[in-house]
């Protein structure tokens, strides 16, 4: 992030925490002025404005009540614990990864027959585009339940399903990249009678890496999307979709909130590490930085 | 048996498919995917009705068929709740409010500067799982399914739109400021079309993203009525026959409403050289 847009961003985020806490007031209000009601009791209005921000089945809990519940049940807790959001995430982030491999190995397999195969492209592609139309994530509880049938670890189904998304975004980003070489360098590695082998590693591969990396990035994002999602029409035990679910069953809104927040750092990570890759590579290659 | 036949209409599907492709554009050119995939449908249904698989595993197209037919007023009525109500709805709400926002962003550039980090960070989230809060929060019925599509494709739409209006080239805005425009006309005249290619890029996204919201909200309680709800139903009741039914409703919903909004496009910016090829 450039310098000049820090202030701006420091000072959105914080009223946008603002505008949440407001919010959480005014949506708990109800809620609490009923239960002390129903006690007997008149509080005040600061101690109404502390009861709001402090009930524990809120409908918008506020952002302190998720951080001391993210903490609670990632450091305080052994890992080993059901209730541990590091379990739980863990589980979540290997079936998201297991699928993100199978699919970014696909996609690539896909883009690279694409690309050298015409016939492939002409029959293939506009298939492959309608395989996204189809709501894949609705596709989960046939893949879960066909699968689970076969008796595979729970891992592989979910991340069949990360793999499904993973996929499209791969194969889309690496056609295009690598096409993507100009004809002069083509023609250059043509002068030096560069066999296809040889085009394709030294100057195709090279060329395909920023569309490859933005590939990536769209493509992790949507495998953790999918392990949460595959997680939900099962009742699965653990992992962070099976906590949104269990929370949204008993109404422990906290919780659903704090899986919630786990699964986005979750994502933003992921999506970091891709970039600090992409910064790598690119610098072991070769270019120039900007 | 089986093995040999599917291996013939393999062969068969693949020698067609390698000589319709040198076909290019008009209607023959739909030849070589449109062989593909009856290629695929036909090994489909040869490899389950000969190899027996159990319906659990995967039905074959023509039970799948049948099934359509024979519960096809179902099909609607999960149609018209979850996307006439839902999906419609929740995309008209969060793309409009999410241009909306762009256009108040445009405005005031710390605001802009403010919220574009913010908007593709939230692009990396799986902003899905907002589901259970807002089912808490709106009821079973599709009002929460419609605000969990909102939430979806707010982001997306505001992203893209402000990305767009700022696309319009230098020459151009300088020559408006020549002439003396006003905010109001640069807007309209110049900056508005010359977003239109980033903010129907915004609007295709989000149309495949805003039926998936709908139908994995359903996940989360639904009434019992709904495409999500009745996937998650039958598959539970191993009626794997239903389940693909519905997923094929979504599926021609989905690329139709896709399909709808890259004809508005094409209509909307004929003159983008991506269009007039």
């Amino acid at each position: 992030m450039k310098a000049s847009a820090a202030l701006p961003v420091a000072v959105v985020s914080a009223s946008l925490i603002a505008f949440w806490y407001v919010a959480a007031i005014g949506l708990n209000w109800q809620v609490v002025a009923d239960m002390q009601a129903r006690a007997g009791a008149a509080p005040g209005f600061g101690e109404m404005l502390s009861l709001t921000l402090s009930h524990n089945r809120p409908l918008l809990p506020a952002p302190h009540q998720i951080l001391v519940e993210l903490w609670d049940t990632t450091v305080v807790l052994p890992v080993t614990s059901r209730r541990s959001l590091v379990h739980h995430a863990w589980i979540t982030l290997s079936a998201a990864l297991t699928g993100f491999a199978m699919g970014t190995a696909l996609g690539i397999v896909l883009a690279v027959a694409i690309v050298h195969l015409r016939a492939l492209e002409r029959s293939l592609m506009p298939w492959i585009i309608a395989s996204q139309a189809v709501p894949v994530l609705a596709l989960a509880p046939i893949v879960i339940v066909a699968l689970g049938a076969l008796n595979l670890p729970d891992l592989l189904p979910k991340a069949i399903i990360s793999a499904y998304l993973c996929f499209f975004p791969v194969t889309i980003g690496m056609v295009k990249g690598l096409a993507a070489p100009d004809r002069l360098s083509l023609d250059l590695l043509r002068t030096y009678s560069a066999t296809r082998a040889q085009v394709f590693w030294a100057l195709r591969v090279p060329t395909s890496l920023p569309y490859l990396f933005a590939g990536l990035k769209v493509a992790v994002a949507a495998a953790v999307v999918g392990a949460i999602v595959a997680e939900l029409p099962t009742g699965a035990q653990a992992g962070l979709g099976a906590r949104l679910l269990a929370g949204s069953y008993f109404g422990q809104t906290i919780q659903i909130w704090s899986a919630l927040a786990a699964a986005a750092i979750v994502s933003a990570s992921l999506v970091g590490l891709l970039g600090v890759t992409e910064r790598v590579v690119a610098q072991r290659l070769g270019a120039r930085a900007g | 048996m089986t093995g040999v036949l599917a291996l013939l209409v393999a062969l068969v599907g693949a020698l067609v498919v390698q000589r319709s492709s040198r076909f290019e554009g008009g209607v023959l050119g739909l030849l070589a995917p449109l062989a593909f995939g009856a290629t695929l449908l036909a090994l489909w249904e040869i490899l389950v009705v000969g190899y027996e698989v159990p319906m659990v595993l995967l039905p074959a197209p023509t039970a799948i068929a049948n099934r359509m037919a024979a519960s096809a007023h179902i099909l609607a009525q999960d149609f018209a709740q979850t996307f006439l109500k839902a999906v419609l709805a929740g995309y008209i709400i969060g793309c409009g409010a999410g241009f909306a926002l762009a256009l108040i962003a445009d405005r005031v550039p710390f605001l802009r500067q403010g919220l574009l980090p913010i908007g593709n960070l939230v692009a990396a989230l799986p902003v899905i799982g907002i589901a259970p809060v807002m089912v808490m929060w709106f009821g079973f019925d599709w009002q929460s399914k419609a605000a969990v599509v909102v939430a979806m494709t707010f982001f997306p739409m505001l992203v893209n739109t402000v990305t767009g209006l700022a696309a319009a080239g230098r020459i151009e805005s300088d020559l408006m400021r020549s002439y003396a425009a006003t905010h109001r006309q640069t807007l309209f005249l110049l900056r508005l079309p010359a977003a239109l290619p980033f903010i129907f890029t915004g609007l295709k996204v989000n149309a495949p993203l805003a039926l998936i919201g709908a139908i994995v909200a359903e996940f989360f309680g639904s009434p019992t009525i709904g495409m999500g709800f009745r996937i998650a139903t039958e598959a539970a009741r191993l009626a794997l026959d239903m389940v693909w039914a519905e997923i094929i409703v979504a599926a021609v919903a989905g690329s139709a409403f896709y399909g709808l909004v890259v004809l508005a496009e094409r209509a909307a910016t004929f003159w983008h050289p991506s269009i007039r090829g």
